[in-house]
């Protein structure tokens, strides 16, 4: 399994994550030799139904340094790029001390926390239609 | 333009070959600076996988060698590129170069909405459709299978979570929200509980809830126009919006918003009729 992909999301638009959590995960992020992507605002890429979460979502794996995984999990889907159970770890910053999240970030091995329900993502909708 | 039909331009900070490496301190300071205005940013360097480009427009930044940018693009011609040397510029040079870049380029402008919106774990969802009779905005649709689905994000009210409120599942969230489980935090027994009182709450008020919000919003404003002293009647005002707002956390702002009893009326059963016919759909399916 190749190392997992490490998107970080900076939620700019709220104040929900707490400021210096989020500071030091990049902070982190940037002193270290990792490629990464960071992204201002899940929520607006979701909406947005931005091309670049489907290539998160492939199947390769990924860890998210973000919100809850159960919210992570459906803007995924909601975006038509349902993440692979398996495949996703999910750090959650507005709960988890930074290095916490630092430290899970760079563990070479990944733990999946997606929470499983009774459907997958990829039961999700499918094509909007007029309404 | 639909928030999906826009583009949007990915800055990728470029430190692989040709290229010499940021400080870490300035790296840091560049990709803040450029997350503070709304931009995405991949750190591209020779170890680990970014995600692959998105459709998207690309300004690729570096500290090339020579001070010099390459003149490359997207050897598919999919990808519009540009790239800038950054040699000479502060994390605030970098997000201004960023900005200049995407008003030249037409992407669309980040901050100017907060993404505000329901997400529907369809682990929970049971296709109830109360969220779509109860908005009054148009955010529902359903899906060609009349699956019930959040489809006009940017008709939904900021910080308004009343949705959430009717849904008997606790299956809608707002990331953004507060407290749990409405923030995607899990859903406990007791949460479950709070969500089914309040739905009977709302079926003992006679199931209206907008036109009685309506309602105690028009007799306050009458008393208020009535009141002589202004500061006691602002105050008031003030003590009313609150109680209204507590009773489905929805912003003062919303409550002045709603529209004439007949307009929600209408709204009401407009969007009655698409929950119905939904529901019908999926049962003659």
């Amino acid at each position: 399994m190749s190392s997992p992909r490490v998107l970080f999301c900076n939620c700019t638009y709220a104040q929900v994550v707490p400021a210096e959590v989020k500071a030091t995960v990049l902070r982190k992020l940037c002193e270290s030799g990792v490629a990464f992507d960071a992204v201002a605002d899940l929520c607006e890429l979701s909406a947005r139904k931005d091309a670049s979460m489907k290539s998160l979502a492939d199947g390769n794996p990924v860890k998210i340094a973000a919100c809850f995984p159960r919210a992570v999990k459906w803007l995924f889907a909601s975006a038509g790029a349902p993440l692979k159970p398996e495949a996703t770890e999910v750090l959650n910053m507005r709960v988890q001390p930074a290095d916490e999240v630092v430290a899970a970030l760079f563990r070479p091995e990944l733990q999946a926390n997606l929470p499983v329900g009774k459907v997958t993502a990829g039961d999700a909708p499918k094509a909007e239609v007029a309404t | 333009m639909s928030l999906t039909s826009q583009t949007t331009l990915r800055v990728v900070l470029y430190e692989g070959a040709g290229s010499q490496p940021m400080a870490p301190e300035d790296r840091f300071a560049a990709i803040h600076a450029l997350l503070s205005q709304g931009f995405a940013v991949t750190r591209a360097t020779g170890q680990g996988m970014p995600a692959p480009a998105s459709r998207n427009q690309l300004l690729v930044v570096g500290q090339f060698d020579g001070g010099l940018a390459p003149a490359a693009e997207d050897a598919a011609g999919e990808i519009p590129l540009r790239f800038e040397d950054i040699t000479e510029l502060d994390a605030s040079g970098i997000a201004a170069k960023a900005e200049t870049v995407r008003v030249e380029t037409g992407a669309a402008k980040h901050g100017e909405w907060k993404p505000w919106f329901p997400v529907i774990d369809y682990d929970r969802c049971t296709n109830c459709m109360q969220c779509l009779s109860f908005c009054l905005f148009g955010v529902y649709g359903v899906d060609e299978e009349k699956q019930i689905q959040a489809q006009n994000h940017d008709n939904c009210k900021t910080n308004c979570p009343a949705c959430s409120r009717v849904c008997p599942e606790a299956a809608i969230m707002f990331p953004k929200y507060k407290a749990g489980p409405i923030n995607g935090d899990l859903v406990s027994s007791a949460d479950l509980q709070r969500e089914k009182m309040k739905v009977d709450i709302s079926a003992l008020l006679g199931g209206d809830v907008y036109s009685l919000l309506r309602d105690r919003s028009e007799k306050a404003k009458s008393r208020f126009s009535k009141e002589r002293d202004s500061d006691k009647a602002l105050k008031e005002r003030q003590k009313c919006l609150v109680k209204l707002a507590a009773m489905g956390d929805i912003p003062p702002e919303v409550l002045m918003s709603l529209p004439s009893l007949e307009e929600i009326a209408r709204k009401s059963k407009e969007a009655k009729a698409k929950a119905e016919s939904a529901l019908a759909g999926r049962a003659t399916a």
